[in-house]
């Protein structure tokens, strides 16, 4: 499949991608509410912090964190997954296979159309952050907002990548649905998306900073709250695009090999 | 055009007796099954050409199909489509094929087909302007204007196909493979669609392939067909040959200006029908010449005509003589035929 090719036929996915995300939009407005647990956390965990801080988190960071994070985690969400599980084991990946574009280009394609959509939820949430805590709780440092950006892009492909590696594995195990569910208890836990990582024991931190999964969510977050100077930010992006290869590399030969395995079932 | 040999493709099918303990014992161990989908197909196809892949359920005609578009790789043989190695799915391949899937559809399920069409406008790099007369003339054949801004799953089974083979045929592909593209339409689409087949091939000298247990496809549309039985090719020539060679005999229709008993009939043949006013007689094509000549000169006969058995039995008799045992397969008779043909 040629770059160029795919290059071409990009705006056109995007396009119809994002005008499949309007056709399912109360869906997706209901699956946006259902992605609140971070406003859970924070009223939580303000609530415990209003006796007397938690580490360096007050009401006021933990209000910053939680908000910032449901603001990350609507802008690099992704489920390709389950259609891809799908499409493999009915069979139904043929109709993607036939086209001279890709497939997992396709699912990136779809998954990033769906991001206008979520834009209009966070952004009101990021504003009200920035009115609720001020500018205490976020990071005043324009480069730190750069490296936010690709951050963010970062946390977005690992979580993209893991959802294509993981609707691979359909191919080897005929269907992915509970790996991506024992996937999403580590990544719930250890992402910092229910709690802030630097509020884990050390130990558990040291094993957190070698997993993918603070890259998802935490990291992010972090950089966001102002919690990295520029060159500790920087260190741990570094460490972040390296989850991003390794999840390129590990994409490819799974998919690689898995196109050997397809059946196409079905008709 | 196509060119295959020796082609094979083997599927490790997963296998577990019904039950709990079956259940909890293939949690530990898995007990697969080789089957050969495909053992050793020869076969050559020319530019143009319309050919039917016939075969009972299971008997190697999709796979090797999907063999042929590139969804599946060979476990062993040689498979050239215009040059390329169908598994290497390059795009200079994909641009040239289509496989249309009756039982699977490549429509945006919630959006309008022209939503489609428009994607697959993009991912084969069909120029606007040839787009759109590609559009329009589709549109005019298979009378589409009406349909192509409704939702896809608003569409009825008919409607779907329509703009099915019309996404297919957006960027004008050199092959095209058709699995089952009538199943489950009704009588006027099926019409509607062997014709459009028909003539997309004539005009634009595409080479067609198809599969289709609805032998009024067959029958419509492919001069040469394409026997497969147990993975192995058994027949590959013309169909009339086929159908001769399965059932020599012919059928006399007679219809009668008055009723006629039928114990003046039996004498002349077997008697598959009989009613007042219509007789059908099954007679050796030997024997027409002499049935025909004795019925009109002793018989009230205001109608006769001559015809080969209903393709359908033709084909059922066939696949039940596959099912009878390996030693009878169907066109087993037929086997330095397929040779030839193949070469």
């Amino acid at each position: 499949m040629s770059l160029r090719n795919t290059a071409r036929a990009w705006p056109t996915l995007l396009r119809v991608g994002f005008a499949e995300a309007v056709a399912y939009r109360a869906e997706m407005f209901i699956w946006v509410l259902a992605t609140t647990m971070p406003l859970v956390m924070l009223a939580l965990w303000s609530t415990v912090a209003r006796e007397a801080p938690i580490g360096r988190y007050g009401e006021t960071e933990f209000t910053a964190y939680f908000l910032a994070t449901f603001v990350v985690r609507q802008l690099t969400g992704s489920w390709v997954f389950y259609d891809m599980n799908f499409a493999v084991r009915n069979g139904t990946l043929a109709m993607r296979l036939l086209r001279p574009v890709h497939p997992l280009w396709t699912y990136a394609a779809e998954a990033l159309a769906a991001m206008p959509l979520r834009l209009v939820v966070s952004l009101p949430v990021a504003i009200i952050a920035l009115v609720v805590v001020g500018s205490r709780g976020i990071t005043h440092d324009p480069v730190l907002w750069g490296m936010w950006g690709a951050s963010v892009i970062g946390a977005w492909l690992i979580t993209l990548l893991v959802n294509l590696l993981i609707g691979c594995a359909s191919f080897y195990i005929e269907s992915s649905l509970k790996l991506m569910d024992a996937w999403l208890v580590f990544f719930f836990v250890l992402s910092g998306y229910i709690i802030p990582i630097d509020l884990f024991p050390a130990g558990l931190r040291a094993i957190v900073a070698w997993l993918p999964f603070r890259f998802q969510i935490g990291f992010p977050v972090e950089v966001m709250t102002g919690a990295h100077d520029r060159a500790g930010a920087l260190a741990l992006l570094g460490g972040q695009w390296l989850w991003v290869l390794a999840g390129f590399v590990a994409t490819a030969l799974a998919w690689r090999g898995g196109l050997r395995r397809f059946a196409a079932y079905g008709g | 055009m196509i060119r295959v040999r020796a082609l094979r493709k083997r599927f490790d099918v997963h296998e577990r007796s019904p039950g709990v303990a079956a259940a909890f014992r293939s949690l530990f161990r898995r007990r697969t099954r080789p089957v050969l989908a495909v053992d050793g197909i020869d076969l050559d196809i020319a530019p143009g050409e319309r050919v039917g892949f016939l075969g009972p359920n299971g008997a190697g005609k999709t796979t090797t199909l999907k063999i042929l578009s590139g969804l599946l790789h060979p476990t062993s043989g040689e498979v050239h489509v215009d040059g390329h190695e169908p598994r290497r799915r390059e795009d200079a391949f994909l641009k040239k094929i289509m496989l249309v899937l009756g039982q699977k559809q490549q429509l945006l399920w919630d959006l309008p087909a022209s939503e489609t069409f428009e994607l697959n406008r993009a991912v084969y790099d069909v120029p606007r302007a040839e787009y759109e007369a590609t559009l329009r003339e589709l549109y005019d054949l298979l009378e589409l204007r009406e349909l192509v801004n409704k939702p896809a799953r608003t569409l009825s089974l008919g409607e779907r196909m329509k703009c099915e083979l019309a996404a297919a045929l957006i960027h004008r592909p050199c092959v095209l493979f058709l699995d089952e593209p009538t199943i489950g339409l009704d009588v006027t689409t099926q019409a509607t669609v062997r014709d459009f087949v028909k003539r997309y091939n004539e005009r634009s000298g595409a080479t067609l392939i198809l599969t289709s247990h609805d032998m009024g496809d067959v029958e419509q549309l492919c001069p040469r067909v394409v026997l497969i039985d147990h993975g192995k090719l058994v027949y590959d020539g013309a169909l009339d040959r086929l159908v001769a060679r399965t059932r020599p005999d012919k059928r006399i229709v007679l219809r009668f200006a008055r009723p006629v008993d039928a114990r003046d009939l039996a004498h002349l043949g077997s008697l598959v029908q009989h009613d007042a006013g219509q007789s059908v007689l099954q007679v050796h094509k030997d024997a027409v010449n002499a049935v025909v000549g004795h019925a009109l000169a002793q018989l009230p006969v205001s109608d006769l005509l001559v015809e080969s058995a209903p393709l359908e039995e033709v084909m059922s008799e066939l696949f039940k003589r596959g099912r009878s045992g390996p030693g009878d397969r169907p066109g087993a008779d037929m086997s330095d035929e397929a040779g030839e043909a193949s070469r």
